[in-house]
């Protein structure tokens, strides 16, 4: 299953059906991005809130054993504060109404675990995940980038090993790949901690972990760009300039081989997020990540909720800036039929 | 049917030379990862007559032994036999990819099939429905599922199932676009076919075709997922030889014992592999034949 298959190519907008003023096309375009990206993630709130009322097991009694650790039977007299201050005894589409409110003025609701404001839990947590995700994107890039330029597009044989690379690294687990790194380079060498924290020698092992797979789904997506766009006949004009091999290739086609991989990026960016809660795990890491995982086995539904609503917030917002740049960069998508 | 009748030999001599030909031109990547997909599919019907040890016989005196001729991939913190363990361990871990994957499939075939084939009222709201669905990331939906039904073995399956659903719904929608749209089924209903035929004798088998393909690989990514949850500690819990729960209690002793760590990881890359070399390999094949 290649994660390729499950990205969106720049969405072409049949709107233009009389071609009017291209500053109006435009206008037209970008506002129709913006609302489906809104239309996303109402989507995905409601389905997360969905979930998390309909299914079974009352709410009040798990928090309530939650906090105390226990998992027992609840009489109504020790239910009915919870129910009062979570509000789960109203009707469905009240809380649900209740909830999205909340959310447009930036409130996740109370941990169920903590009895604190969700909010304020990610925002101490993030900043870990977040310099893990950015640093293993970077690393990713300058991993890809050479990598293609020497192995793309020059022939079968340095092809095949070049694609074979990315197939396998872009089909470890990246679970397994930390405990790998770890074992090798924590345990037997002895060059990093095992229990990592996050400095820098901690986030190193996490980053190339991460970067990995991601490396392996950016060449894929690059090499083959780059072995398309290589028999653009631009090249051969190019080469008639008398311009170089290596200079058309890095000048030329490489550029036109980046846009899928900044789609990738966008798509990672969101995806990073599930990356870093099996990473994070692998080495002790503190984090949304792991954040996640202790929420997940406390069914502590307020945290794991708010964690994916953020989740989704950020897919949504990075897309949208990605769809902007390509608006920006190539004009032929503002008013293509 | 006469040639058969008239002259068999004839025929089984042109079969025979079939055979051998398609023999020759399976790479040899494709043929290892036959052979290693099916050690693991008899280690998972018959695990006793591959496994050299009992699973759980537990001996403190060669506790933490690294890979020796007796224990061919050493032991866990109690004595147990890791080799015979993962043995033991293949059925759950197999079944679980399967019946993850069964669950994807089912509903990303109810999804995609609609929203490419359905009337407008049904295909557009459920082209939005996977739109949104799509925004969640594997891991992220299966987790979320995993915290509403609890850790266990079937909340395991469910959740891979609910989380790789959407991805599949979307390959299975493109393919069935793709043959709606081919010159064939126009053809079928230029010629006046009806609805019905045109559904079950066009576009129904090539549209189905690649699902075998997708099978294989999604088993085996189904595996990844559910040996990584495990691996949390949000799946099969330890006393089990599933895979990620191996993986989950040989943690402990990563400063000393690497085997742990590694032996069970390896089976996983293995099974991943071997699946979706034999898929791919297969929707290759498929792919040459429609063209």
């Amino acid at each position: 299953m290649s994660v390729l298959s499950t990205i969106d190519e720049p969405a072409v907008i049949t709107s233009a059906v009389s071609t009017p003023r291209p500053a109006f096309t435009l206008l037209r375009t970008i506002l129709y991005r913006f609302a489906s990206a809104l239309f996303v993630l109402w989507g995905t709130v409601t389905i997360t809130f969905l979930v998390l009322t309909t299914l079974p097991g009352d709410r009040a009694t798990i928090l309530l054993n939650i906090t105390s650790g226990q998992a027992i039977e609840r009489t109504p007299e020790e239910l009915a504060p919870i129910n009062a201050l979570y509000g789960f005894d109203r009707p469905v589409l009240e809380q649900y109404v209740h909830y999205v409110l909340g959310l447009l003025r930036g409130d996740l609701g109370l941990s169920y675990e903590l009895q604190r404001p969700v909010l304020s839990i990610i925002a101490e947590q993030i900043a870990p995940t977040f310099t893990l995700a950015v640093s293993a994107l970077v690393l990713a890039w300058a991993f890809t980038v050479p990598w293609t330029l020497l192995t793309a597009g020059r022939g079968r044989r340095i092809g095949s090993v070049g694609s074979a690379t990315e197939t396998i690294m872009a089909g470890l687990p990246q679970y397994w790949v930390g405990i790998l790194l770890l074992i090798v380079f924590a345990v037997q060498f002895r060059w990093f901690p095992v229990i990592g924290g996050t400095g820098f020698a901690g986030t190193v092992l996490p980053t190339i972990t991460l970067a990995i797979p991601l490396a392996g789904f950016l060449g894929q997506s690059i090499r083959s760009e780059f072995d398309r766009t290589m028999h653009e006949p631009f090249v051969l004009s190019a080469r008639a300039r008398g311009m170089s091999r290596a200079g058309v290739r890095a000048r030329h086609v490489l550029r036109h081989a980046l846009i899928p991989g900044i789609t990738l990026s966008g798509w990672a960016i969101g995806h990073l997020l599930s990356g870093t809660v099996l990473v994070e795990t692998v080495f002790a890491r503190p984090g949304l990540g792991s954040v996640l995982v202790n929420a997940v086995s406390n069914k502590d539904f307020a945290l794991v909720s708010g964690i994916l609503i953020l989740n989704s917030f950020l897919y949504v917002v990075i897309n949208l800036i990605v769809d902007m740049i390509y608006l920006t960069v190539d004009p032929r998508l503002r008013s293509a039929t | 049917m006469t040639v058969t009748v008239t002259n068999p030999a004839n025929s089984i001599d042109h079969r025979k030379s079939r055979w051998r030909h398609w023999v020759l031109h399976v790479p040899v990547a494709v043929w290892l990862s036959v052979f290693i997909a099916l050690f693991f599919i008899i280690a998972a019907a018959a695990p006793a007559a591959l496994a050299t040890h009992s699973p759980f016989d537990t001996d403190l005196l060669s506790a933490l032994t690294p890979p020796t001729s007796d224990h061919w991939l050493g032991t866990d913190d109690i004595g147990r036999d890791l080799y015979s363990r993962i043995v033991w361990g293949t059925r759950e871990s197999l079944l679980i990819g399967l019946g993850a994957m069964a669950v994807a499939l089912s509903g990303a075939l109810v999804l995609g099939f609609s929203a490419a084939l359905g009337p407008k009222w049904i295909a557009e709201p459920i082209n939005r429905i996977l739109e949104i669905l799509l925004a969640f990331p594997t891991l992220l939906l299966a987790l979320l599922f995993v915290a509403l039904l609890g850790p266990s073995a079937s909340s395991l399956l469910i959740s891979v199932g609910i989380g790789t659903a959407p991805g599949y719904a979307r390959l299975i929608r493109a393919q069935a676009l793709k043959v709606k749209g081919s010159g064939y089924v126009e053809a079928a209903w230029a010629l006046g076919h009806t609805r019905t035929s045109v559904f079950l004798q066009h576009i129904a088998p090539n549209a189905f075709r690649p699902l075998v393909a997708l099978v294989a690989l999604g088993i085996g990514q189904s595996v990844v997922w559910a040996s990584g949850l495990s691996f949390l500690g949000l799946g099969v819990a330890p006393p089990s030889p599933e895979w990620g729960a191996l993986l989950e209690s040989g943690k402990a002793n990563i400063t000393v014992a690497w085997w742990l760590e590694i032996f069970p990881g390896i089976a996983i890359v293995l099974v991943a592999l071997s699946f979706t070399q034999i898929g791919q390999y297969i929707q290759d094949r498929l792919e040459g034949q429609t063209q």
